[in-house]
């Protein structure tokens, strides 16, 4: 085994009490660390030998009760399970201690998560079905029924994807991924009989799968490997295939890929966004085209550039397509 | 070193609203002696929306595209971060999934073509740092960039998720602390500027589904940037450059604040500090002026 090497480590710790404090301060602290510390270690450590009033949430210690859910350096990570050495290799060994959303702080690392379980029991994070009240045998999932849910059930709900998501933090309805992921792991559920209902739930606009900017940042932070954003694409391929797609600006910008690629194998750029927005919303995009006009951004239609072997692009598409708007 | 060769999927950007994009990558490449061969054959990766709408049919047009560059045994070289992770994508699931990749290759076959998986893809930026090396673009710089504060703007699709990115990487890649540009920048002889969101997103996938989300993200980048002192922005990824350099006026609606830097495609930085001209690299196709050349 490699030797426990130990290297001082500066922490800066945020800081806020709700009750008495109108603006958050950052506390400093320098401390011998061993690298296979965890960061609920230095949490505990400067708790016990420095401050007592560091407030912070830890229950399990073992990566499941998901409450240890704070930021360093602006990544999401369990406390009780993030390493030390693996923070400094990416980091440095300056570390800033902070909780999932600043803004949400209540006491120091702890947040107000209201928001995240609203969303989340939006989606009705349950199974229902019909149930044999005296029934003679178990109800069972087969392992192939099972590897549906691609492991969307991992989920702790530490809230890390949701205070990691850039959409969240600007659009207050975004129900955000870890509801996603939770509306994919029920309706993926061979038992379930409200997949619909779901589906329509995160169909909406503003609020559902359709405002996600697909930055990836869920499947980068998930301490559980959920990978949210692949749950969001399913439903987006769920909501087409049951066909509840609407016929909205979202969907349209979707399926104007697969006519553009048709026609020329590479997208018409142009086109795509006057077939999503519609002759008339098309026009609140004319300054700006006008502008790229002039600089020689915009390829007039006639002039598109068409993909080498077109008739091939064309005939996969006829017979590989799989779902219909 | 032998004569890097790679075959080039442009995307559809660099052939419609980035055009200076293109010219640039043919004369940076051409400057460093790498060969591209342009996969002409090659048709739109879906840009993230094709796989919401019909997760196979972007799975076997996408494995096309591969094909090609197999057929060439090239490594295939991106020139667009979304490209670069719907490509890299498709080619980790088929590798991954001999179900999955016996389908898509039934499909091919109907038109003649097989996807094998032998050929790797890996955008233009890491190409550089990897194959090329940048201590030799250093040797290379005739005209430092040394009087500019630079700000990295990396696009989200080229960082994350980055178990699938660093798959393809020598030089592995920290999404929250990328340093591949900063690397490239400092190679030109520029000043790197250290920002917030220069590893964040530009919002430009959801620009008309969810506009004013969007527009915020660009005007906090743009901000971020310009709080920080730099003198211009520098992304890898066409779509960034076009949210960053053609959308700032929604931005600054949106963010309650007049924000604008001139944004350099990656390929325009090296060639201005390899002594391209201007017009080699199609600076004049900019909204944002590009004032300081
Ligand atoms: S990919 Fe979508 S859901 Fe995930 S963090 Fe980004 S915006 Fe949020
Ligand atoms: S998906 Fe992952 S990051 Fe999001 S709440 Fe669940 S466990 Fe946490
Ligand atoms: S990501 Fe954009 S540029 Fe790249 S192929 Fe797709 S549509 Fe074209
Ligand atoms: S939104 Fe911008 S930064 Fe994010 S992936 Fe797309 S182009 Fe890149
Ligand atoms: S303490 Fe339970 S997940 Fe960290």
């Amino acid at each position: 085994m490699e030797a426990i090497t130990k290297q001082n480590v500066t922490f800066k710790v945020f800081r806020f009490n709700e009750e008495t404090d109108y603006l958050p301060y950052y506390n400093t602290y320098t401390l011998e660390v061993t690298h296979e510390e965890v960061v609920l270690d230095i949490l505990n450590r400067i708790k016990w030998d420095h401050d007592g009033s560091l407030s912070y949430r830890r229950s399990c210690r073992h990566g499941i009760c998901g409450v240890c859910s704070i930021k360093v350096n602006g990544k999401g990570i369990l406390a009780c399970k993030s390493r030390l050495f693996e923070l400094i290799e990416a980091f440095g060994n300056e570390l800033t201690i902070e909780p999932l959303s600043t803004k949400r702080a209540i006491k120091d690392l702890i947040i107000d998560k209201k928001d995240f379980w609203d969303k989340h029991a939006v989606v009705k994070p349950f199974l229902t079905g019909d149930i044999d009240e005296a029934p003679t045998s178990e109800h069972l999932v087969s392992p192939h029924d099972a590897e549906k849910l691609l492991e969307a059930d991992y989920c702790i709900q530490c809230g890390a994807c949701h205070y990691s998501c850039p959409a969240v933090e600007i659009n207050d309805q975004f129900m955000g991924p870890a509801a996603f992921a939770s509306a994919y792991r029920f309706s993926a559920d061979v038992r379930d009989t409200e997949s619909e209902d779901r589906l329509h739930l995160t169909n909406e606009e503003a609020s559902g799968v359709w405002d996600c900017v697909k930055c990836m940042e869920c499947a980068e932070v998930c301490p559980k490997e959920v990978n949210p954003i692949e749950k969001i694409t399913k439903l987006h391929n769920m909501i087409f295939e049951a066909g509840i797609a609407k016929n909205n600006v979202a969907t349209r910008h979707a399926v104007g890929f697969a006519h553009s690629i048709a026609k020329h194998g590479l997208l018409d750029e142009g086109e795509l966004v006057r077939y999503s927005e519609g002759n008339i919303g098309v026009l609140k995009h004319v300054p700006v085209a006008l502008k790229m006009f002039s600089k020689g951004k915009i390829v007039l239609p006639w002039n598109m550039p068409k993909s080498d072997k077109l008739d091939e692009i064309q005939k996969l598409i006829k017979s590989s397509s799989t779902v219909k708007f | 070193m032998k004569e890097l060769k790679y075959a080039l999927f442009t995307g559809c950007t660099a052939k419609e609203s980035t055009p200076e994009q293109m010219m640039s990558t043919l004369a940076v490449a051409k400057k460093l002696g790498i060969e591209l061969i342009e996969l002409t054959e090659a048709s739109c990766c879906g840009a993230s929306h094709l796989q919401d709408y019909d997760d196979f049919l972007s799975l076997v047009l996408n494995a096309r595209n591969i094909a090609y560059a197999e057929k060439h045994g090239l490594t295939m070289v991106t020139i667009c971060n979304t490209c670069q992770l719907n490509t890299a994508m498709t080619k980790h699931r088929l590798d991954h999934n001999a179900d999955l990749k016996a389908k898509v290759n039934a499909k091919l076959a109907e038109v003649g073509l097989e996807y094998k998986g032998t050929s790797q893809v890996t955008h233009f930026l890491y190409a550089i740092i990897d194959d090329f090396g940048l201590d030799k673009i250093k040797e290379m710089v005739v005209k430092p960039l040394s009087q500019f504060n630079i700000a990295p703007f990396y696009g989200c699709h080229n960082i994350r998720p980055s178990e699938l990115q660093n798959e393809t990487h020598q030089n592995k890649e920290n999404a929250y602390n990328p340093t591949s540009l900063d690397d490239l920048i400092i190679a030109c002889g520029g000043v790197n500027v250290d920002y917030n969101e220069k590893n964040k997103c530009c919002g430009f996938h959801a620009e008309l589904q969810a506009p004013h989300t969007a527009a915020v993200l660009t005007g906090n980048a743009v901000a971020g940037a310009m709080d920080a002192n730099a003198d211009w922005m520098v992304t890898p990824c066409p779509l960034c450059h076009l949210k960053l350099d053609t959308q700032t006026h929604h931005a600054s609606v949106a963010i309650g604040r007049d924000v604008s830097l001139p944004v350099l495609h990656m390929q325009q930085m090296i060639g201005l500090a390899l002594g391209c001209t201007a017009s080699e690299l199609g600076l004049k196709h900019h909204v944002t002026k590009v004032n300081f050349v």
